[in-house]
């Protein structure tokens, strides 16, 4: 299985990302900058946390606009995963690619320490090897993580499932607690906590290391079948 | 040429701290009489002249300047001189 990280400029998780799926999880990756890139060698794509563009305009916004994220839209339209990590989060709301918006943290201030997260939804692609119910340990660092949709997205969100992780203690004012939600279809997942910065006990959490392995699992299983 | 002004405002109801955090200040200032105060942006652009200019710049806005989710926004659009 084939990783490309973009790199935009501005981002700053893209070597995080890298060290994740590459030196901790053995898999081949790439980091491949935003305006040279062909996506289609690669069989999942990871847009890493960062600040875009300076987030000028909006968070994301710039970014979404890059021809880099056609691609991205057409390797999501084909059913290939997209992981998206906040300032990737931000990106994926601002390319429609996932409902919602970003806004401001409710108390203002940037945030960066752990959080503990509910996955409530242990039957996507990214989250098979985790428990239902399972709280997990992940850092959090953003400035804008305020999730925001209208009451209509939020109940459609809730009725297809689409809510994979929420905080337990919402520390940014996120509508339904939320940290990350998927499509409708089950392949892009966006989330503001970092899991690529919880790999290794030494990082104080290793408790996202279980996204990448139901990512790479579930994509063996789905090749073996087909081949 | 043409001069468009782009005011973009969060939605009602939606949060803007930014807003809350000048109230606050304008009210340590002694300012007690303002009582709601919300941000935006002004954007500004000088466009050639175009017969579907007010198309244009709505499609400027629902494809960049604004988002739709959390923000409403008018423009005006006003002669100026080429320089």
């Amino acid at each position: 299985m084939k990783f490309a990280v973009i790199v935009f400029p501005g981002s700053n998780c893209d070597r995080d990302m890298y060290h994740a799926v590459n030196k901790v999880l053995g898999m081949e990756a790439d980091l491949v900058w935003y305006d040279n890139s062909n996506l289609e060698s690669y069989d999942a794509i990871l847009l890493p946390g960062g600040f875009s563009y300076g987030d000028y305009l909006r968070t994301g916004a710039i970014a979404s606009a890059s021809d880099v994220m056609q691609q991205v839209k057409a390797h999501a339209d084909a059913g290939k995963p997209v992981l998206g990590v906040c300032n990737g989060f931000q990106i994926l709301l601002e390319s429609g690619l996932l409902p919602g918006a970003m806004l401001p943290n409710k108390h203002l201030s940037f945030m960066c320490h752990h959080e503990q997260l509910t996955v409530s939804n242990h039957k996507t692609r990214f989250t098979t090897n985790y428990k239902k119910g399972e709280v997990i340990q992940l850092p959090i660092a953003h400035g804008e993580g305020n999730y925001f949709a209208d009451d209509e997205t939020l109940s459609e969100l809730k009725q297809n499932n689409q809510i994979v992780f929420t905080y337990e203690n919402n520390p940014n004012g996120s509508a339904a607690d939320i940290a990350g939600i998927i499509n409708n279809e089950g392949n892009v997942l966006g989330m503001m906590p970092h899991p690529e910065r919880a790999v290794e006990k030494l990082l104080g959490s290793d408790d996202g290391i279980k996204l990448f392995q139901s990512l790479i699992e579930n994509w063996r299983d789905a090749y073996a079948v087909n081949t | 040429m043409k001069k468009v002004t782009i005011y973009i405002m969060p939605k009602q109801g939606v949060l803007d701290p930014q807003g809350k955090a000048i109230q606050t200040s304008l009210n340590a200032l002694g300012f007690s009489d303002v009582e709601e105060v919300q941000t935006g942006k002004l954007i500004e652009l000088v466009v050639e002249d175009h017969e579907d200019i007010d198309k244009r710049v709505g499609e400027m806005c629902d494809k960049l300047l604004a988002n739709p989710v959390m923000e409403d926004y008018h423009y005006e659009v006003e002669e100026v001189a080429r320089t």
